[in-house]
């Protein structure tokens, strides 16, 4: 590859150069760096937003604390850092359905679901979300009956939003940790229910 | 968008942490610089988003026919944006430098001008 016009060159090559000059300025530590994107690749995923969820199915008092100040009941599960500072849980309901979106960029709860999934980031995603909700979870696979109210909250302040879906019916006697099993992103996101086993 | 939601919706398993985070390996190096240099204090998180921010919508006000929506290129222009906004980097030096590495000898170690990207970046500061 040949030299190219500044805005032209590769990401990877800016990438790399733009590592460089900042590691060489003593900008950045590459050992702390690296501990946050392996932190993001493996470790911090939906199953931390999986354990919140069926705690508060089988914990009153936890599902009342989680919906009063997200923040501290998620930070009591040990689940916090960036873009966690700031949490709102929206409890879906028979009458409510609630739906996260980001419409400007892809804002998304880091602590308890990880690093969005590409659909999220989609600039379909974003702005279809907001004008035509019901279609687009429809697309995604999930009909919600005309009669009952969407709610689409787009994370544009510094808030964060995460969903508790509504338990499945036939899961009485699950435990939580039974129960964690069944939650998934899309439905703490609010673009799915959570199915019974 | 029926097509992005087949291959990362319904599908993936929510506890998959080993799902694939980054398409590409640099994706991850400018996530990496942007996480640290914002909890280092170079500049704040709600600095970074309006650069983000500014950087999508000027990406979906004018971009060729066609072409793919790529996240993370708009992050990293961002990122970008930033550093040499809080006057630690100016531009040229980065344009520099990424001449400099793309003119690396074919054969090199790290001489991948194309998109095949490696998990690490620091080393070559001589």
């Amino acid at each position: 590859m040949s030299a190219a016009p500044a805005d032209r060159l590769s990401p990877v090559l800016r990438t790399e150069a733009l590592e460089q000059l900042l590691v060489e300025r003593e900008l950045i530590d590459p050992a702390v760096m690296d501990t946050f994107i392996k932190t993001y690749e493996q470790d911090v995923g939906p199953l931390n937003g999986a354990k919140v969820v069926a705690r508060a199915w089988t914990d009153p008092e936890y599902r009342a604390w989680l919906l009063r100040d997200g923040t501290a009941a998620i930070r009591d599960m040990g689940f916090g850092g960036p873009q966690g500072e700031h949490m709102v849980v929206l409890e879906q309901t028979d009458e409510v359905h609630h739906v996260v979106v980001c419409t400007l960029c892809s804002c998304y709860p880091w602590p308890v679901l990880g690093l969005p999934p590409s659909w999220y980031k989609d600039p379909a995603y974003r702005a279809g979300m907001v004008r035509t909700p019901r279609r687009v979870l429809r697309e995604m696979g999930l009909d919600v009956p005309e009669g009952k109210n969407i709610q689409v909250w787009d994370s544009s302040s510094e808030v964060r939003y995460l969903v508790l879906p509504r338990r499945p019916a036939g899961t009485e006697d699950l435990d939580a940790e039974a129960l964690a099993a069944l939650v998934t992103r899309d439905a703490m996101v609010g673009v799915a229910e959570v199915a019974a086993p | 968008m029926t097509a992005v939601l087949a291959i990362d919706g319904a599908a993936a398993p929510p506890r998959a942490n080993g799902e694939l985070v980054f398409a590409e390996p640099w994706e991850s190096r400018a996530f990496g610089m942007a996480v640290t240099l914002a909890e280092a204090g170079l500049f704040t998180w709600d600095e970074f988003r309006d650069s983000l921010v500014a950087r999508i919508a000027a990406w979906e006000a004018d971009h060729a026919p066609g072409e793919e929506y790529r996240y993370y290129r708009c992050w990293l222009a961002a990122l970008e944006d930033r550093v040499v906004a809080a006057g630690a980097l100016d531009a040229v030096a980065v344009a520099a430098r990424s001449a400099q590495l793309a003119e690396r000898p074919a054969g090199h170690d790290h001489a991948d001008g194309d998109d095949h990207g490696h998990g690490h970046g620091h080393g070559h500061g001589h």
